[in-house]
């Protein structure tokens, strides 16, 4: 099973979530916790998220890419449903489980250089998301990062989206032949 | 009425209509058509059921003018004066063109110069009772040639009356002016000030005391009142009735009652309508189709066609018939008919003897057989479009009038959730039924109607077949669920937002399968208790998680209840239960945070 755990504030606003979300909308194999439509007044249910993780084989990060990190409520999701005691500090509930990231972001991939007005490489920013899923245990898979979300056309969103679903697909049969 | 009374009469007009109208709708003929036939068969030339035809149909054009009340309620002064265009400019047009081919026509058969033009202005007008029921049930109102159709219509009802005034001055032998023409014109300004005056002013008040009182056979009363004394008060300084109802309707139309107005005035409108359809189909002369067949059949269809032909001139004219779905024929069909109006003009030209031998009896045959050839005249245009044009057809164009939002129901609860709707631009029809609060609302600029939202017709008014979601706030539990029922039952489309007084409310509601239900003090007193817990010296976020968290819990017991069928001490037995199961979840997150104040990130 493959947990999408997916924070976009205005979903119906945003264009490459959207695209991505609707690539991968219909596979079976999916359980998605859109956390901005199931917390929209930013109370998380701590238990019905662990429940949904706990029988996990992929965790997904999805999330537009908001001041160089994760949007508040999945920073939030984080500090809740991540605790001591449960993912970590004697807790064990994620580990061996894979984690992908998938995030979009606004500007171009040549904006993230050391003379860009991002001042970094994209790789720079990576480091806190990555270290979260390590620290709990997780392996941390090559993240799927969609750049330019404003100005990509309909069809390269499509191949974008395309892609994200192949890596689901073939990620879900991989753990499914692990389990046997 | 004849000898044999009301009650008899009525029996064989209802007879006759229950029989026809279900079977020419079935055929898809429309009811139009059903209520001539059921005359035809009632009338004199029939089964001789009925026989004083004359009496009836004028009886029954008081339907007419019920019909364009109700017209002029939708039609608020703005959009009206949006209409000006096809009043005057279309309007005139059409008098011009299709008065000027069929004068040319009466002169062609013979009649005097002043015959022809008497008789080719008159049958130049058209019937808004059968245009306007056609175009209602196929739902042409709102689109362009609904639109430009009913301008004409319009502008035809103000030209019928300088027609009539017009009438005894052609008569030969010179005119008879009774030199009163200044004080007609004076008479017929001060009427429609006095309506004016009358709609703006005195009738919202007198609305509002009627509504309080609470019955509703004497708001039904009021509504009818109203507009017989309009009509009335038109008909005697020389203004159509049907012009003056219409006024009067426009003038209601921005009123919180405008919903209620409609559904008292709406089945006296259908009755009489059909009554009149039916007056119509009696007063077909089949004796004289039978004595002259060819010459009725060359009037009636040379009549038809001049006027089709002139019709359609003017369609092209005003723009109709350009872009991908030419309307030019529609519109020439929809107006292609012969008017009432027609029938009292012949009356008054055959007196003044303008009109000789047969012909105002052959005139008003073929105009009452060109109002029965419409519907056919509809339907083969409508086939003929779509055969043409394959295409799928344009969305209907939507009223400005429809609201995605109904909500029933508008005090200190609806009050709040019409707020937040309005501050996002959102439009709410809201239906209330304290004419007090009313009144205090429309100060603020909100639109209210008066009306209780549990009768399906003025849900039907406000227009819940074509809105998405129906706010149930109504504080009375009874009528509340009784809207539910309603809503479910007749628009099942409709997404129910429904406001709970209390538990055993709640349950009700969900247990009817409404999926948002709020309970009307949960929220408020669950800030209330994390301001307690604050000033005890919980921090405040804290307290904000633990009411979140009492919530959930709290709906989820809710949710367990709505399945069972518990009594009273079971009920109190299981929220204790969970009450303490709740002490422990609390007690356990206390505990959590003070153990990792040190060493977690929650506590660095």
């Amino acid at each position: 099973m493959i947990v999408v755990v997916s924070a976009h504030p205005y979903p119906d606003r945003s264009i490459a979530n959207r695209a991505l979300t609707a690539a991968i909308s219909e596979l079976e194999l999916v359980e998605r916790r859109p956390l901005y439509d199931l917390y929209p007044d930013l109370s998380i249910d701590v238990e019905a998220e662990r429940r949904a993780l706990a029988g996990a084989d992929v965790v997904v990060w999805q999330h537009p890419l908001y001041w160089y990190s994760a949007p508040a409520l999945l920073k939030l999701w984080f500090e809740k449903v991540l605790a001591r005691g449960w993912a970590y500090g004697g807790g064990r509930a994620l580990a061996g489980k894979a984690c992908l990231w998938v995030t979009t972001t606004g500007g171009e991939l040549d904006a993230y250089a050391d003379d860009g007005p991002h001042g970094e490489p994209f790789e720079a920013f990576a480091p806190p998301l990555r270290q979260t899923a390590r620290f709990c245990g997780m392996r941390w898979l090559e993240p799927l990062i969609v750049h330019g979300a404003h100005h990509l056309s309909a069809a390269a969103l499509a191949e974008r989206g395309a892609e994200y679903r192949a890596r689901l697909v073939s990620l879900g049969a991989r753990e499914a032949s692990a389990d046997e | 009425m004849s000898e044999r009374g009301l009650l008899e009469d009525a029996l064989v007009y209802l007879g006759a209509a229950v029989v026809c109208v279900p079977i020419f709708a079935r055929l898809r003929l429309g009811s139009v058509l059903g209520y001539l036939a059921a005359g035809c068969a009632i009338g004199p030339f029939g089964l001789r059921l009925v026989s004083d035809v004359e009496s009836i149909l004028h009886f029954s054009e008081f339907g007419v003018v019920l019909m364009l009340f109700l017209i002029g309620l939708e039609l608020e002064p703005r959009r009206l004066w949006q209409l000006r265009g096809p009043v005057f400019g279309g309007g005139a047009l059409q008098m011009a063109a299709s008065g000027a081919a069929l004068a040319g026509c009466g002169l062609a058969v013979g009649l005097t110069w002043r015959g022809a033009l008497v008789a080719g202005l008159a049958v130049a007008l058209s019937s808004t009772a059968i245009a306007v029921q056609t175009m209602r049930e196929r739902g042409l109102l709102a689109q362009p040639v609904g639109r430009a159709a009913f301008g004409v219509l319009l502008f035809q009802d103000l030209a019928a009356i300088p027609l009539v005034g017009v009438v005894p001055l052609l008569a030969e032998g010179g005119a008879k002016s009774d030199g009163s023409g200044w004080l007609g014109l004076a008479k017929v300004v001060g009427a429609i000030a006095g309506v004016v005056v009358l709609g703006r002013y005195a009738t919202r008040p007198l609305l509002r005391a009627i509504a309080k009182t609470g019955l509703r056979e004497v708001s039904t009363a009021f509504a009818l009142l109203l507009v017989i004394g309009i009509a009335s008060l038109m008909e005697r300084v020389g203004v159509s009735m049907g012009l003056g109802a219409f006024l009067a309707g426009v003038l209601l139309a921005g009123s919180e009652y405008r919903h209620a107005l409609e559904t008292d005035i709406e089945p006296f409108k259908g009755l009489l309508m059909g009554l009149f359809f039916i007056a119509v189909g009696m007063s077909i002369d089949f004796g004289l189709v039978a004595r002259q067949p060819l010459v009725v059949l060359a009037l009636v269809a040379g009549f038809t066609a001049v006027k089709l032909a002139s019709l359609w001139l003017v369609a092209r004219r005003v723009g109709l018939d350009d872009g991908p779905s030419p309307q030019g024929a529609m519109f020439a069909a929809l107006l292609s008919q012969g008017g009432e109006f027609a029938f009292v003009v012949f009356g008054v030209a055959a007196e003044a003897r303008l009109l000789i031998g047969d012909w105002d009896k052959r005139l008003t045959l073929t105009v009452a057989l060109s109002m029965a050839l419409t519907p056919l005249l509809v339907i083969a245009v409508s086939r003929w479009q779509r055969r043409r044009a394959p295409a799928p057809r344009a969305p209907d164009e939507i009223d400005a009038d429809d609201a995605p939002v109904i909500i029933a129901g508008f005090g200190r609860f609806g009050q709040i959730v019409g707020r937040l709707l309005f501050a996002s631009g959102l439009r709410a029809t809201v239906l209330d039924v304290d004419p007090d609060s009313i009144d205090v609302l429309s100060r603020f600029g909100f639109k209210v109607f008066y009306g209780d939202a549990t009768r399906l017709d003025l849900l039907e008014s406000a227009g819940a077949s074509r809105a998405k979601v129906l706010v149930d706030a109504i504080d009375d539990v009874t009528a509340s669920l009784a809207l539910v029922d309603l809503a479910q039952h007749h628009f099942p489309h409709l997404t129910i937002v429904a406001r709970a007084r209390n538990v055993t409310h709640w349950l009700e509601l969900r247990r009817r399968g409404v999926v948002v239900v709020e309970r009307e003090t949960f929220d408020s007193a669950l800030s209330a208790g994390r301001r307690a817990l604050e000033a005890l010296g919980v921090g405040a976020h804290e307290a904000f998680e633990r009411a979140a968290k009492f919530r959930r819990h709290n709906v989820e017991l809710l949710e367990e209840l709505r399945g069972t069928d518990l009594d009273q001490r079971e009920r109190t037995q299981r929220a204790r239960a969970a009450r303490e199961q709740l002490e422990r979840q609390f007690e356990a997150d206390r505990g959590e945070l003070d153990r990792h104040a040190g060493d977690d990130w929650r506590g660095a």
